[in-house]
């Protein structure tokens, strides 16, 4: 049994390399290593990782094709209910998910789902740049019904996709001027090259989605507008976007961001390729990122890549409590991140130019556990010391993106503006209207956006049925 | 309503040195623009984002005005487009329309390149039936722009050149000062203009007692409330300018904030419109990698 003990690892740039370049820092198993890995699977008759995953990928099914060298219709298997594999296989958290839930992982290391989940996707775009638009059954456009979906983020192509896919004619309306919602703006290229993205998109392009940029619903356009333009069922997806700041004092000073002003700027903006595209963004030399999520160790390995010496990750709690992926945490330690741990920042130092010079922070130590029942840290007094540093990225969090709501005063949220649905459907207070996302949990994971934007497609498609008839 | 339509530029004047007028087309913009209102321009594709109030708009025919000084490479950039060319995209109409307040008198003040933001301002204020003050300034005769819109729209308009070459020698601010000196009593104010001008103007009229609105303009990304960049510190709170301005109550901004945070990227905006200048005068030699 010892071959099903050890999981095939993924190669990677090393981290010395990697460090300074915005290449993809997984590289992807080979054909061989893939094989390898598939038959580690024990096609278990119960399928406890299938209960593990949000979208429930037949998974046993895909990789018993790869087994059998039927790469193509494991991609298609995947795709009957995921419809951004090549995206999923990448930033899933498969560690809490599907391969949490692994038998293999009782005694040992689960399979490599995610690993194999990207594998399937990106041999198949490798062979035939075509290949997404095979593997799918176009219905012709059966239900003419016009469906607007707005926000391209996970939730949104994710409907879009299969409300073309049922014969509907889509339009997403997206207010920036690219399309993937944080797949974009937020995951930086070296977890997820945009070129995937950009593929991906095309595909969905590819059924007869219409993608309309710099369309700001609310704003540009508003409901109303999309009422009197034929549009008989609207899907909000639009995330959780609106960054929220410590409120300490410093905070905007020169070379304070927000993580998503600071992720934007380089992955939406490309500026880390200033001056060829033309958005500037600071290339601090010893960088603060304050929070413990992903947003917070995205920044602080883009951090890196623009050139720091040193970056340090202050987080409140412990390690254990650190909501970011565990691959990611790791992979950032590898390239030179500091975690400062059980450490909140008190306040942000500046000169007499308004630069920051210093983060003043202060240790913690667990006290009971709260609320989310993690420990509450409880700050020791007397511990204050200060960090020297020319940059700070606040990643505390994001709430809802407040435009479509405020432009639609009859939408019910809930106090703090995350839209209100039935949970079964996505349906909001308003005929016609079902939002999903991050706009509606908070923030939360790709394949949740994903799952949300499939529930509701399915709902829009009863709802169209039942109202034409 | 069609989507996707080109940003042809229908018209280009040039209003006074590194100062252009664009008309561009931009029908779902025109259509539900409002004084205060701005867009945000990419001039092509791997462009800065950069936000430009609507100086007028004609829905009829699907227009919309911009008014541009060249600042930096950004703007320099989209003084390139000529007539007939095109910008890669524009999205809007951003932020908040201007309140408009329902009063008797009211003075506009308005510096530089801030003539343009002002004129949709002028315009509601004049059509509400208010006796309409206008002062406007500018360094030198030459860069006063849009007299002529102005004063079609104002009972009384004032000029100041820094240099004395038209009206008062002096500011906008010195222009108010007097009035208020004379006398002069107005019910409210609008200012816009850089931040230096408006924290004068702020300093006046909070001492007259006069409500005054002012048009920040921070450093902007998306417009759309997802990065903070552009926040201003109003009343002791955090506000985003893109989204919950830009117009603000002046007497509460705290401006020497603004004034810092403009200067954020310095440094790179140095270098970037310097070597922009220098490939543009055809020589080879680029600064921008001293930038690290
Ligand atoms: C830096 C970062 C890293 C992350 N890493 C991971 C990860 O590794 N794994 C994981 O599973 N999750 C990760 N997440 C979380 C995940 O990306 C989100 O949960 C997911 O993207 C939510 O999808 P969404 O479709 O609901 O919204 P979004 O992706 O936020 O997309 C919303 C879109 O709607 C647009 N929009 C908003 N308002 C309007 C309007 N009025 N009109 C038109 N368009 C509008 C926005 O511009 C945006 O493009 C990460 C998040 C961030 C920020
Ligand atoms: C709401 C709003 C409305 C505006 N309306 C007009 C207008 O109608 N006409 C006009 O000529 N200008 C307007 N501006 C200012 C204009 O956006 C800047 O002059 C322009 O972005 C400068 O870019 P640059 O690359 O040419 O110059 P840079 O060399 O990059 O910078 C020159 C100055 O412009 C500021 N600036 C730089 N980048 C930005 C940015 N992305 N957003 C905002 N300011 C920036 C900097 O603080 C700096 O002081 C407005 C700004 C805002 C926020
Ligand atoms: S639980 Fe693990 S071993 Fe069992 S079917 Fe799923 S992936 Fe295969
Ligand atoms: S410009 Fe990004 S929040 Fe205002």
């Amino acid at each position: 049994m010892s071959v099903r003990s050890n999981r095939v690892t993924m190669p990677k740039q090393d981290p010395a390399v990697r460090r300074r370049n915005f290449d993809e820092v997984a590289l992807g198993f080979t054909y061989k290593q893939a094989t390898a890995e598939a038959s580690r699977c024990l096609n278990c008759r119960n399928k406890p990782c299938v209960s593990g995953c949000p979208v429930s990928v037949d998974i046993p099914g895909f990789i018993a094709l790869i087994k059998e060298g039927k790469v193509e219709d494991a991609f298609a298997k995947i795709r009957e209910t995921n419809s951004l594999p090549a995206i999923c296989g990448r930033v899933c958290p498969q560690e809490n998910q599907c391969e949490a839930r692994c038998v293999l992982g009782k005694s040992g290391q689960p399979v490599a789902i995610g690993a194999l989940e990207r594998f399937v996707a990106d041999y198949c775009r490798e062979k035939d740049g075509t290949f997404a638009r095979k593997a799918v059954k176009p219905i012709a456009l059966t239900n003419r019904a016009k469906v607007a979906v707005v926000g391209s983020g996970p939730a949104g192509l994710t409907a879009a996709a299969d409300l073309a896919l049922l014969g509907y004619e889509v339009t997403v309306f997206e207010s920036l001027h690219e399309f993937g919602g944080v797949l974009r703006y937020g995951i930086p290229e070296f977890r997820l090259p945009k070129a995937i993205l950009d593929y991906e998109i095309d595909y969905i392009r590819s059924l007869g989605v219409r993608f309309v940029p710099d369309a700001i619903v609310g704003k540009t356009i508003t409901t109303d507008d999309l009422t009197a333009l034929g549009y008989r069922a609207v899907f909000i997806g639009t995330g959780a976007g609106l960054p929220y700041f410590l409120g300490i004092p410093g905070e905007n000073l020169i070379g304070v961001y927000s993580a998503n002003e600071y992720l934007t700027r380089s992955n939406l903006m490309k500026a880390y390729l200033f001056p060829e595209h033309e958005t500037p963004i600071r290339r601090g030399k010893r960088v603060a990122v304050i929070g413990g999520g992903n947003v917070a160790i995205d920044s602080a390995r883009t951090a890196l890549r623009l050139g720091a010496d040193e970056v340090f990750v202050v987080y409140r709690r412990s390690r254990a409590e650190m909501p970011a992926r565990a691959e990611e945490i790791i992979n950032a330690e590898e390239e030179g991140v500091t975690l400062v741990l059980l450490t909140s920042p008190v306040e942000i130092v500046g000169d007499d130019s308004g630069q920051v010079v210093a983060l003043e922070c202060i240790r913690n130590q667990l006290g009971e556990p709260d609320a989310s029942g993690r420990r509450r840290p409880v700050p020791i007094e007397g511990s204050e010391y200060a960090i020297d540093v020319d940059t700070v990225i606040v990643a505390i969090g994001q709430g809802p993106n407040p435009l479509f709501t405020e432009a639609t005063p009859s939408l019910l949220t809930d106090e703090r503006g995350y839209i209100v649905v039935d949970a079964d459907t996505g349906a909001t207070n308003l005929n016609g209207f079902y939002a999903g996302g991050d706009i509606v949990t908070g923030a939360a994971t790709v394949i949740a956006a994903m799952g949300a934007g499939r529930k509701a497609a399915k709902a829009i498609h009863r709802y169209l049925r039942s109202d034409s008839q | 309503m069609t989507f996707g339509v080109e940003h042809r530029v229908v018209e280009k004047r040039n209003l006074a040195d590194k100062i252009h007028l664009f008309k561009v087309v931009a029908p779902l913009v025109a259509r539900r623009a409002k004084p205060g209102q701005f867009v945000i321009v990419r001039s092509h594709e791997r462009a800065e984002r950069i936000p430009l109030t609507i100086a007028d708009s004609d829905p009829d025919n699907g227009t919309i005005s911009l008014v541009v000084q060249e600042m930096g490479r950004g703007t320099a950039k989209i003084a390139e487009i000529g007539e007939g060319g095109k910008f890669a995209g524009i999205v809007g109409p951003l932020g908040r329309a201007g309140n408009i307040a329902s009063v008797n008198k009211v003075v506009l003040i308005a510096g530089g390149v801030g003539v343009a933001p002002m004129l949709p301002y002028a315009r509601a204020y004049h059509s509400s039936g208010a006796h309409v003050t206008t002062i406007v300034g500018a360094k030198t005769r030459d860069m006063l722009i849009l007299l002529d819109e102005i004063e079609s729209v104002s009972d009384v308009v004032m000029v100041s050149t820094d240099d004395g070459s038209l009206g008062v020698k002096g500011v906008v601010s010195d222009v108010l000062a007097r009035l208020l000196a004379d006398g002069e009593r107005f019910d409210h104010a609008v200012c816009i203009g850089p931040a230096v001008m408006m924290k004068a103007v702020c300093g006046l009229t909070r001492e007259a007692g006069i409500p005054t609105t002012v048009s920040l303009n921070p450093i902007m990304v998306d417009g759309t409330g997802m990065c903070g960049g552009c926040r201003v510190t109003v009343g002791g709170e955090i506000k985003f300018a893109c989204v919950d301005g830009p117009g603000f109550d002046g007497h509460a901004v705290d401006f020497d904030e603004l004034m810092s945070r403009q200067r954020f990227y310095e440094r790179e905006e140095r270098l970037s419109y310097d070597s922009y200048r220098t490939s543009k005068e055809g020589s080879h030699r680029c600064r921008l990698d001293q930038i690290g």
